[in-house]
């Protein structure tokens, strides 16, 4: 357990470092060996789940079970591989001039700020407490949003600080009712702990607990960006800095998404109806839909990916949806590549913007010819998050349709057509952008592409073979969730 | 239900929750920027009297702190700054006009009316009281989102903003006897944020665009210029 409270404190000394740090050190270093140190200590938490299974803390506040702590050694993963791209990227913004020393140290802050409150959504046992989190990680980013200081970006910041603000507040809503119902069957001061609620789920009052998920599933699903909720999403991916859009996409939909989940079992477990499932599949189908086709119509790089984010977290949502022990196991493999694919992209979108010096589509032309190494990883970033063999998004994608074939045949054409119009999408912009022609005076830029690497390294070995013991920590997971074994 | 017969504390919330529900209402409707303010305030005080109330009746001390938290945030502070801001802005003789009132308090009396349909299952496993008081913060928290809907200036949606969290406290007290202690200082942490950061986009939003009106806030959208 103790590796659970330095998880914590890690990002915590974070904050305070940065907070009092000298502006002229070397800040972007710094950042990437906190990040490094956090990673370690996930790790050692891994190793000990691995070992001794579900760890409660003496004081049930925090549980770590194989459920979370891949996600938390995913939220590390990307974290550091982030802030190693970062470095010489917010370098670049401070010498051309976007930013001053001062946001570039109030940018480090709050990205230690993020992470803390990324960790403890995934370690808390108190539902209350994950809710103040999730707030806590709108609070921290809201000003990395607005880093720019443009009329664009404060506005992006605006409509993400309302909309996520009042989202969530209806997750609260929810939580509050949970409580209620809590309340009716036991004592008030562990009635909010997730561990007890889970034991004690059968005897809670399915019908508050009904109404409790819609809110949740709402309140949450805001920041999932699930559509018709999804409208801060481009716009705070696309005014923001790019490293911010790559864990906003990576990791932070991600957490909310574990919320919903959390929340879910509690729900399977009361009212043994499949009313949560059908609500998140009806979300998860329509955000997968609408994602795709507004890939079509986008002008700016960073929002194309921010929609085939939003198609991503649906899908993920569907499959979560559709319950089953083998839609459960390819939405929590689903989960792990789309994070490690889209940060990679955002890394190289961050360097194709500042070779182009835009973020319009039109505007980017002859990558390849300009800069080989970050025209190949955008293009292979881009192969592999349209889904294709042999990259993991194409084995979890498989996994999501044999699934969907298997419980609801009917809805497998919807997510075919899906599948089809987001690649369409995707590649009509791509394309052109990375072969092209080059034009007049466009120059190199200094990139450190080893996260990308690394990343989709990754994901074409997760696409050809999982490891086993990841496969078998995949596999408990999908047991603590689905209650079956997959495969 | 009988009134006459219930005990001193279910009638004491019943009349606040009514009150609260009431300058949810009032806030609605207002135009001028510091009246709102001084309802928003008003419902924050009631807030904090529902909480001392509270805790008192049900002997539990802690929420003794989470009622001087309210009045320090919701009472104090947060229209202060609000009522700063309004004042430096000089917008407060501004009168807006809200685009058809009449349409936005019938959708406000219809919402008052779903949060009671959509609470109505809970009926079954508690007192009729309780559903009152649980109906009525849903209804604060879905008319602060309609107060947001209808006015155009960032003040006001501040104060809509935290009039949904006055909701969501509501309901915490009043069927819960208070969240956790830990769950609340958490809460009043984020408020406390959520508020300083408000104040630093008032500075923003007014360095770029000259104004607090959010409508001028339209450059990012999907439809081609």
């Amino acid at each position: 357990m103790i590796a659970a409270y330095f998880v914590l404190l890690i990002p915590f000394a974070g904050i305070i470092f940065f907070a009092i740090a000298d502006s002229k050190s070397d800040m972007g270093k710094i950042n990437v060996y906190f990040n490094a140190v956090c990673l370690l200590a996930t790790l050692w938490l891994a190793v000990n789940v691995f070992n001794h299974g579900t760890i409660l803390s003496t004081n049930k506040a925090y549980i770590v079970d194989p459920f979370n702590v891949y996600l938390i050694v995913l939220t590390a993963f990307v974290g550091l591989t982030t802030s190693i791209f970062s470095a010489p990227y917010m370098a670049h913004e401070n010498e051309i001039g976007k930013l001053t020393a001062g946001r570039l140290k109030l940018y480090y802050t709050m990205y230690q700020g993020f992470m803390l409150a990324m960790y403890l959504v995934l370690t808390t046992n108190n539902l209350g407490i994950m809710w103040v989190a999730m707030e806590g990680a709108t609070l921290a980013t809201v000003l990395l949003v607005s880093l720019y200081r443009t009329p664009e970006s404060i506005e992006a910041a605006w409509k993400y600080f309302i909309l996520c603000g009042v989202g969530i507040a209806q997750a609260l809503f929810g939580t509050i009712l949970l409580y209620y119902a809590a309340m009716q069957i036991g004592d008030g001061s562990n009635a909010l702990l997730w561990s007890v609620l889970y034991e004690n789920a059968q005897k809670l009052n399915p019908e508050i607990l009904e109404i409790a998920f819609v809110f949740m599933l709402i309140g949450y699903g805001t920041k999932i960006g699930l559509v018709p909720l999804h409208n801060w999403l481009p716009d705070a991916h696309s005014e923001g800095p790019t490293p911010m859009s790559a864990v906003l996409s990576g990791l932070l939909l991600n957490d909310a998404l574990y919320a919903v989940v959390r929340n879910k079992m509690l729900v399977d477990g009361t009212t043994h109806s499949n009313i949560a499932g059908y609500l998140m599949m009806g979300f998860g189908l329509l955000s997968f839909l609408v994602g795709a086709l507004f890939l079509h119509r986008q002008k700016d790089i960073k929002r194309l990916f921010s929609y085939s984010s939003i198609e991503h977290m649906g899908m993920m949502t569907f499959a979560f949806g559709i319950g089953g022990s083998l839609a459960t196991y390819a939405a929590l493999l689903h989960m792990t590549v789309h994070s490690l694919t889209k940060s990679a992209i955002f890394v190289t979108v961050g360097h194709t913007a500042q070779i182009a010096g835009t973020q319009r589509i039109e505007k980017i032309r002859g990558l390849i010819r300009t800069q080989p190494q970050v025209g190949w990883g955008l293009l292979i970033g881009t192969l592999a998050i349209a889904g294709f063999p042999p990259f993991g998004v194409f084995t979890s994608e498989f996994l999501v349709l044999l699934a969907t074939m298997h419980s609801y045949p009917w809805l497998a054409p919807l997510v075919l057509l899906g599948i089809g119009i987001a690649f369409a999408g995707l590649f009509r912009h791509i394309q052109p952008i990375v072969y092209g022609e080059k034009p007049e005076g466009q120059l190199p830029v200094k990139a450190n592409l080893w996260p990308v690497i690394i990343h989709l390294g990754l994901v074409l070995w997760l696409g050809l073979s999982i490891p086993g013991f990841l496969a078998h920590w995949f596999s408990q997971a999908t047991v603590l969730i689905s209650g079956s074994t997959p495969l | 239900m009988n009134i006459g017969q219930t005990d001193f504390y279910t009638q004491a919330i019943l009349s606040l929750a009514a009150l609260v529900g009431l300058t949810s209402f009032l806030m609605l409707g207002q135009s001028r920027l510091l009246r709102l303010i001084f309802v928003f305030a008003l419902q924050g005080f009631l807030l904090t009297l529902t909480t001392s109330l509270a805790a008192y009746s049900l002997n539990n001390p802690h929420l003794y702190i989470s009622a001087a938290l309210t009045l320090l945030l919701k009472v104090i502070f947060i229209p202060w700054m609000l009522r700063r801001e309004v004042l430096q802005m000089n917008i407060h003789r501004d009168v807006q006009t809200l685009k058809n009132k009449t349409m936005v308090m019938l959708g406000g009396a219809s919402l008052m009316v779903f949060s009671y349909y959509v609470l109505h299952p809970i009926v079954q496993t508690t007192t009729p009281a309780m559903l009152n008081a649980l109906a009525v913060s849903l209804s604060v928290v879905l008319l602060g989102m309609l107060l947001m809907i209808s006015h155009r200036q960032a003040v006001a949606h501040v104060v809509g903003f935290m009039s949904i969290e006055n909701g969501l406290f509501f309901a915490a007290i009043v069927a819960t006897k208070g969240m956790p202690m830990v769950v609340e200082l958490g809460i009043a942490f984020d408020v406390l944020v959520a508020a300083v950061l408000f104040g630093i986009f008032f500075l923003h939003i007014r360095s770029s665009i000259d104004s607090l009106d959010v409508d001028l806030l339209n450059r990012l959208n999907e439809v081609d210029k």
